[in-house]
C-alpha cells in the first residue's frame, strides 16, 4: 500500500527486481504501467491486438497450406523477376524487404531526434520514412498486378494448390493496408513537429489534446510493426 | 475524463521528480530513458540488413529441407528481436509492460499447435475421400 500512496505523490518508486517487480506493479492501485503514458501503453495494446490479427491469417495460411493434396506454387519461381536475361528469384520481395528495413531504421532516427527536440531533423527523416514506405507500397501494387495478370485468382492460379492466391491477397492486402494508413499518419505526424505543434503544445485537431514529442515515438511503434509483420510475412509466406 | 486528467497530472509529477528530467521547452518528455546514442541505431540497422541478406541467400543459394526451415526461423526471430528490443524500445520498458505484451502472442503457438493436428486430420480425410491424386 506503500507504493500506492507514493504514485499520488508522484515519483518513481524503487522497483524490485524481476518478476517481484512485474507483481508489485501489476498488483498496485490504478495504473499497471508505472512510467509508461496512456498513449503509449494503448499503443502497445493495439499492436498486440493486431499481432493476433496478423498470426492468424499466418495461420489460416499454414493450415490451407498443409491441408492441401495439390502441390503449392513455388514461391521462389513465382515472385521472381525477369532481369538481364535470367529469372532472379524473389529479387522484388528481397528489394521491398530492404526498402521496409530501411524505413524502419529512418523512422528511429526520427524518434531519437524527436526526443532531443530537433524539429528540422525529425521532420525530415519521418518523411523520408514516408517516402520509403510509399515506394514499398507502389512496389506491391506492381507486384500484384504483375500476379493478377498472369492469372492469380483469388479461387485459382496457374501452378497449384487454389489457396494460393487467397492466403497472398488477404496477408499482402491486409499488410499493405497497414503501411499505407501508416504513411498517412507519418504524414501528418511529421506536419505537425514541422509546424512546431509539439513546442507550443497546439491542441491537436482532431483530439484537441496537446500533442507531446512522444506522439513521434508511437508513430514509431506503429511503423516498426508494420516492418516486425513482414519479416514474419517473408519468412512465413515467400522463403518457406 | 476525470481519468485522463489525472493520468496527465501523473505522467507530468511523476517527471518533476526524476533527476535526469531536463524542463528546458517547459513539455514533458514521457521518458528520459529513451535518448541513446545514434551509433547503436546504426549497428542494429547494419545487423537488419545482413540478416535480411541471410535469409535471401537461403533462397537464392537454393537449400532445402530442415536446414533451409531453421535457417529461416533463426534469421526471422533475430530480426524480430532486433526491432521490438531496440528500435521499439523493449529492452527498456518496465518489466511489467515488457511481459504483457510480449507473453501473450506466445499463445499463439498453442493455436499453431492445434492447426497443425487439424490440419493433418483434413489432409488425411481429404485422401481418403478424393484420393492421393490431383
Amino acid at each position: 500500500m506503500a507504493e500506492t500512496t507514493l504514485t499520488h505523490i508522484g515519483q518513481t518508486q524503487p522497483r524490485p527486481a524481476g518478476l517481484r517487480g512485474v507483481a508489485a506493479d501489476w498488483s498496485s492501485d490504478q495504473r499497471a504501467f508505472k512510467n509508461v503514458s496512456w498513449g503509449k501503453a494503448m499503443m502497445w495494446i493495439f499492436l498486440l491486438s493486431d499481432t493476433f490479427v496478423f498470426g492468424c491469417f499466418l495461420l489460416s495460411y499454414m493450415t490451407a497450406r498443409m491441408s492441401t493434396r495439390v502441390p503449392w506454387p513455388n514461391p521462389s519461381e513465382v515472385f521472381s523477376l525477369h532481369i538481364g536475361g535470367s529469372d532472379i528469384p524473389l529479387i522484388l520481395i528481397a528489394i521491398m524487404t530492404f526498402v521496409l528495413i530501411s524505413s524502419s531504421g529512418t523512422m528511429a532516427m526520427a524518434v531519437n531526434f524527436g526526443y532531443r527536440h530537433d524539429r528540422r531533423k525529425t521532420a525530415i527523416l519521418m518523411l523520408l520514412t514516408a517516402a520509403l514506405g510509399a515506394t514499398f507500397v507502389g512496389m506491391q501494387a506492381f507486384e500484384w498486378s504483375k500476379l493478377i495478370a498472369e492469372g492469380v485468382r483469388p479461387w485459382g492460379n496457374p501452378w497449384g494448390a487454389a489457396q494460393f492466391g487467397s492466403s497472398f491477397f488477404m496477408i499482402t492486402g491486409f499488410h499493405g493496408t497497414h503501411v499505407t494508413f501508416g504513411v498517412i499518419f507519418l504524414i501528418i505526424v511529421a506536419r505537425k513537429v514541422w509546424r512546431g505543434d509539439y513546442d507550443t503544445g497546439r491542441p491537436g485537431f482532431f483530439t484537441s489534446r496537446r500533442g507531446r514529442y512522444e506522439s513521434v515515438e508511437i508513430m514509431g511503434l506503429y511503423w516498426h510493426f508494420v516492418d516486425l509483420v513482414w519479416v514474419f510475412i517473408f519468412a512465413f509466406f515467400y522463403l518457406w | 475524463m476525470a481519468e485522463a486528467t489525472a493520468n496527465g497530472l501523473g505522467q507530468h509529477t511523476l517527471h518533476a521528480g526524476h533527476p535526469h528530467d531536463a524542463p528546458a521547452t517547459g513539455v514533458a518528455d514521457a521518458d528520459v530513458h529513451q535518448e541513446h546514442p545514434i551509433k547503436l541505431y546504426l549497428v542494429v540497422w547494419a545487423w537488419l540488413f545482413i540478416l535480411s541478406a541471410g535469409s535471401y541467400m537461403v533462397d537464392y543459394v537454393g537449400l532445402q529441407g530442415y536446414l533451409r526451415w531453421s535457417l529461416i526461423l533463426i534469421f526471422m526471430m533475430l530480426k524480430a528481436g532486433l526491432i521490438v528490443a531496440v528500435f521499439m524500445h523493449m529492452a527498456w520498458e518496465r518489466l511489467a509492460l515488457a511481459y504483457a505484451i510480449i507473453l501473450p502472442p506466445i499463445l499463439v503457438l498453442v493455436f499453431t499447435a492445434m492447426m497443425v493436428f487439424e490440419a493433418d486430420y483434413t489432409l488425411l480425410t481429404r485422401m481418403v475421400f478424393f484420393g492421393t491424386g490431383s
